[in-house]
């Protein structure tokens, strides 16, 4: 780079020219480097290119070097022509530049092309379970209605499960919950530990625990002695509710549960409320949802009647509220119970129950 | 339950189909699981066989004349009893019956058998899909109306109903008589009882003496003597068959019909196997026997109330009759009893000897003791009407429980305030009365209530409420949103952190499964975790072996999935779990820890074009946990552990403040084999997630401000002992001050390197908040960690000190 300048004696000339021989050098300058920038084409090459005419020593530097030789006047009108073919070429260069880049990586579509329609790099991705996304789904809808979440024991006492829920012992609706009992004997030789049939036992203990306003559901797995088959499981998940306070009615138990309803299946859900019995409840309740997928008309999924039937419920038993202790007179209350896994199933078109606990990886992988 | 409709109307008028019926009763609360047609037969009519001639191409066959009103056919029949002068189910040719042969409904046609045309058929009871009879044809009564369609004359709609626990009148005709009434404003009518009573005082014939009033509140007895036993006729035949009872004679086809019907069980006694004619209602002897109408001979005791002679036990009350006093066919004289049983006893007298009959599954319910008299009087006419005989003057009617009606009073602000709407008080009322309930007004808001004795079911005001509601129905109820005030928050932190939880191992690319809470001995065994069960819950009555017991720990579980998937050809598999585990506690329910565990198997990416090969290995089980714990703001420590379950070199317990709160490892190879999984290591880790929880900082999170000078980097290569855990080596360097950040970034051992030895590479980042630290400074402070590596764990430079910018 250094050693350049020395082979271009012509410029060294040009210190001793009059103003006219200056700006036709210019011109001359101008119109040669034009020239030869028209025939480059690599990258290289352009940057003797700007060595020569725009280097430090370059070509037209030198011109513009020689200007202090002459007049103010002068200096001023050649100036501005040299610094304008400056410009003129620094564009020209870059727009060239820009050309010869341009055209080198276009060749690179014939070098370094790779083929798009291989698989990309895999990704492990982590899912939940998805009666996890539907107990989510669940009970947001009702965290959002101002019910709290809690959970309880799955290994339950007697007393909890059956008798303070107005189930005593040798009731005949304790044939309602086939149970699976701890291979345990207090001293009475009694076997009062058992695995809980259903979430409700929760209702008495958060009772005990709480005072008036309650507000919760509560998630949780429950057992019976039941065979399997595609749509009965001994282990199964439930969510049960519970409302009790002053002022509480059977009127806010359609409201509260017709609103979980549109929620969970849709806004323009219709839903149909039955009378049912459950012995902690009374009136007790069994609500259906028109069929989702025929709109009520009677399909294979909602066994032709257009209702499918997705929660019991009712108003609190008032031999419950003495129970744990509140005072029936005073306090009112909706309880319901409903299994996610009958949601899901709905909601998915999963057509066998025991599929949620068998963990086949093809199954989970499609939630 | 089943009951014919034709029965129904005989109690309640029924001015709506069938279906319609149906709804309205499933709203109220009786589910109707199906309406069942019976007939809906075409071109079938009843006919009279006028003449009946041989066949005269064969033997066996018969050529029937038969009438049907307007006009004759002739038709070849091949029944052994059709006879002349029967009234028969007649079948033209074109309607549609059951062909006996393929089971299938099939049209008939005109055919030509052996020669002779014959022009329609004599059906059998299975042609006609009414039973299974095909020895011969149905013969209908002789007063059937000659020509008449036989859907008119015979058929008949039955309601399969599904009736819930408490109801024990909804197993009767007249329950559900009364629940029809209500719902579509008719009356019932029940059955005119009246016979006359021609023989002598019953009184002068049985005595019956109540030793245990507690179990027996309500004993009524009737006696008919020489009745003909037999089969009962056609219509009481037909009912119960319709209602799935099956006939037997005509007084024990009797006592079934009135259970129908009122829903009281009855028993009859052949009266002359009664020594001395006097009935003791008493509790068992202990060891005292008797063989049951079963025919299985019965050890009793004295939670067991028999019904007895003078002398032995004659039945087990309310539960199964003795054989001894069984209505045989040579019966003539009848004792019938209807009684008022307890019904906890009923029902653990039942279950102790596994007999469930549809007397206990009504007397458990607990029957009012108002019904054993209307029941006895309604059975008597009808064993004197289809069987015969002279009744004994008046009943025996022991009563020593005898306790007045109790009534409840019904307001209207109850009403309110559990259905939240306002009646004036004539509906409740209307409703009320119409499944007939006796009803007094007290003053204008409220009424006196009464339930009729059928009803079991209603003991407090708000079992009247429920009346109300489900007669008028629900959808009559407005729908409002709670307006309650909303429940103070409580926080909810140990269920928060295990959701925190669950969202951080799908994060970190692991699938979620759930799988069942029990487990067998045997795959604990495997998994070396129980060596018996003396620690374990155990479940008296398991869905099977393999869910004995509570799991302890979610080891087996998770090799269970892991092998059931391998078994289909899943490659790369990293799954996790996060459930209970349930430890025993002495004479307490367990503690039921929330455990999260996962496990890695396969190569580390799915195989695919772009795929390493490598395989998961113990440090991505780990990685996986550091991550975890570091997210939730847990310092764990992590030290070589000896548990069983794990490959002896290849197992860590993880430590949280000191403290124990899991293990990680590669799975013991002969664990994995006893799992049958084989193709390469499993790598596992289980969580204690309420010890996890105790070590997270109670304190909120506070931002760490972000560093606002460089850091400066220096590479160093060191020789180790192997047997120098990389943590001290790691703590040695975090130590230093000016150390912000420590990464070991190489570690080798083999050719090159003494035996023995490992050699180890950290990169150190030097940090300070306040300034940037000169080259001086940095160099000094990592001289100072070399000498610190040098005395403490005997580390030494290799190769130098590299430097970086």
């Amino acid at each position: 780079m250094k050693s350049e300048g020395f082979r271009q004696p012509f410029i060294a000339q040009g210190l001793y020219m009059t103003s006219p021989d200056l700006a036709q050098t210019i011109q001359e300058v101008r119109d040669k480097a034009l020239e030869e920038l028209q025939g480059l084409a690599s990258e290289e090459e352009l940057e003797s290119w700007r060595i020569l005419y725009l280097g430090r020593r370059g070509r037209l530097t030198s011109v513009l070097r020689s200007l202090g030789s002459l007049s103010q006047e002068e200096r001023r009108v050649v100036g501005a022509q040299a610094n304008q073919v400056k410009a003129l070429l620094e564009e020209s260069l870059a727009q060239a530049e820009g050309q010869v880049k341009e055209s080198r990586i276009a060749g690179l579509a014939q070098e370094e092309q790779i083929d798009v329609t291989r698989p990309g790099r895999s990704v492990a991705l982590g899912r939940f379970h998805p009666l996890t996304q539907i107990l989510r789904e669940i009970c947001d809808a009702f965290v959002a209605m101002g019910f709290q979440i809690v959970e309880g024991p799955e290994v339950e006492w007697d007393h909890y499960n059956f008798e303070l829920l107005n189930i005593p012992r040798d009731h005949p609706a304790r044939d309602m919950w086939n149970t699976l009992w701890i291979d345990y004997r207090d001293e009475k030789g009694e076997q009062p530990m058992l695995l809980r049939t259903h979430t409700s036992p929760m209702q008495a203990r958060t009772m005990e625990r709480m005072k008036p306003p309650v507000r919760v559901i509560v998630p949780g797995k429950c057992y019976r002695y039941e065979a399997t088959d595609a749509t009965h499981e001994w282990h199964f998940y439930q969510v049960e509710g519970l409302a009790v306070d002053d002022g509480i009615t059977f009127a806010d138990l359609k409201g509260t549960l017709y609103e979980f309803a549109r929620r969970i299946f849709g806004a323009d859900r219709r839903v149909r409320f039955r009378c049912d019995y459950f012995p902690f409840v009374e009136p007790g309740v069994d609500m259906s949802i028109d069929c989702f997928a025929c709109k009520g008309q009677g399909c294979r999924i909602c066994q032709e009647t257009g209702w499918i039937e997705i929660l019991g419920a009712g108003m609190v038993h008032p031999k419950v509220l003495e129970g744990v202790g509140y005072d029936p007179s005073v306090y009112t209350g909706f309880a319901f119970g409903l299994g996610p896994e009958r949601i899901a199933m709905l909601k998915y078109g999963i057509e066998d129950i025991r599929l949620f606990y068998s963990n086949d990886l093809r199954f989970l992988r499609q939630f | 339950m089943k009951i014919p409709l034709s029965w129904l109307k005989e109690f309640v008028d029924i001015n709506i189909p069938a279906e319609e019926l149906a709804h309205r009763l499933t709203m109220a609360g009786l589910e109707v699981g199906e309406v069942i047609t019976i007939g809906g037969w075409e071109n079938c009519y009843v006919g009279y066989v006028e003449k009946v001639e041989r066949h005269p191409n064969a033997d066996r066959l018969n050529l029937c004349t038969v009438s049907t009103g307007n006009g004759t056919q002739r038709v070849v029949c091949g029944a052994p009893n059709v006879a002349e002068g029967q009234k028969i189910a007649f079948a033209r040719v074109g309607a549609t019956l059951i062909d006996v042969h393929t089971g299938k409904s099939a049209t008939l046609k005109a055919a030509k058998i052996r020669g002779v045309v014959s022009e329609g058929m004599v059906c059998s009871e299975k042609e006609l899909g009414l039973g299974e009879d095909h020895d011969g044809i149905l013969v209908l009564p002789e007063d059937a109306p000659l020509g008449m369609p036989l859907t008119d004359y015979m058929g008949d709609q039955v309601l399969d109903l599904e009736p819930t626990p408490n109801r024990s009148d909804w197993l009767s005709v007249l329950g559900v008589a009364y629940e029809v009434a209500a719902l579509t404003g008719t009356k019932v009518h029940e059955p005119e009882v009246f016979y006359p009573e021609e023989g002598n005082p019953i009184s002068s014939q049985a005595r019956v003496f109540i030793r245990n009033p507690d179990l027996c509140p309500r004993y009524t007895a009737s006696i008919i003597k020489g009745i003909a036993i037999g089969p009962s006729p056609r219509w009481l035949q037909e009912r119960l068959q319709r209602s799935d009872v099956r006939p037997i004679n005509n007084v024990v086809d009797v006592t079934n019909y009135v259970m129908l019907e009122y829903g009281q069980p009855l028993h009859a006694f052949d009266y002359e196997t009664l020594l001395r004619s006097n009935i003791m209602v008493r509790r068992a002897y202990t060891g005292e026997v008797m063989e049951t109408l079963d025919g299985v001979t019965r050890v009793l005791n004295s939670s067991h109330l028999v019904i007895a002679d003078d002398r032995d036990a004659r039945a087990l009350g309310g539960v199964v009759g003795g054989i001894d006093s069984e209505i045989t066919d040579k019966t003539t004289d009848v004792l019938l009893e209807s009684a008022s049983f307890d019904p906890t006893n009923n029902r653990q007298t039942a279950q102790a000897f596994h007999l469930r009959t549809e007397a206990t599954i009504r007397f458990e319910k607990g029957l009012r003791p108002g019904l054993p008299a209307v029941a006895l009087r309604r059975a008597t006419q009808l064993i004197q009407q289809v069987a015969g005989g002279t009744v004994a003057k008046g009943i025996i009617d022991a009563y020593p429980g005898k306790k007045g009606d109790t009534s409840l009073l019904l307001t209207s602000e109850r009403i309110k305030k559990v259905l939240g709407v306002e009646f004036p008080m004539d509906r409740p009322r209307e409703v009320l009365t119409s499944l007939g309930f006796d009803c007094r007004e007290e003053g204008p808001s409220a009424l006196r209530v009464t339930a009729p004795y059928w009803r079991s079911d209603i003991a407090i005001e708000d079992d009247l409420v429920e009346e109300v509601a489900r007669i008028i129905g629900y959808e009559a109820i407005p729908t409002t949103m709670l307006s309650t005030p909303i429940p103070a928050n409580e926080p909810q932190t140990l269920r928060n952190f295990r959701e925190e939880v669950r969202d951080l191992l799908v994060m970190e690319g692991l699938q979620e499964v759930i799988s069942y809470s029990a487990v067998s001995l045997d795959m604990l065994k495997r998994a070396r975790t129980a060596d018996d069960d003396s620690s374990l819950l155990k479940v008296a009555n398991p869905m099977s072996g393999d869910y004995q017991y509570m799991r302890p720990t979610l080891r087996a579980s998770l090799l269970r999935t892991l092998a059931s998937n391998l078994s289909h050809q899943a490659d790369s598999v990293s799954l996790f779990e996060i459930g209970r585990v349930y430890l025993k506690r002495e004479k307490d329910l367990p503690s039921e820890p929330e455990t999260a565990a996962g496990l890695f198997y396969g190569p580390r990416s799915s195989e695919g074009w772009l795929g390493s090969g490598d395989r998961y290995d113990f440090y991505d089980a780990k990685g996986v946990v550091e991550a975890l714990l570091r997210q939730v703001g847990v310092a764990g420590g992590f030290q070589p552990s000896d548990d069983p379950f794990f490959h002896p070199g290849k197992a860590a317990s993880i430590l949280a403040n000191g403290s124990l709160v899991g293990i990680l490892g590669e799975v013991h190879p002969l664990v994995q084999e006893s799992f049958e999984i084989d193709g390469g290591s499993v790598v596992f880790f289980e969580l204690n997630l309420e010890k996890v929880f105790e070590a997270v900082p109670q304190e909120r999170r506070a931002l760490k401000p972000l560093a606002r000078y460089p850091s400066s980097i220096r590479d160093i290569s060191i020789l180790v002992d192997s047997s120098i855990p990389a943590a001290r080596i790691q703590s040695v360097i975090e130590n230093q001050p000016l150390v912000e950040r420590v990464l070991l970034f190489d570690a080798y051992e083999g050719k090159g390197v003494p035996s023995g030895k490992s050699s180890l590479a950290y990169r150190l980042y030097f940090q300070a908040a306040d300034r940037t630290l000169s080259s001086e400074e940095v160099n000094k402070s990592l001289a100072k960690v070399i000498g610190l590596l040098e005395r403490e764990v005997g580390a030494s430079l290799r190769g130098g000190e590299e430097v970086q910018g």
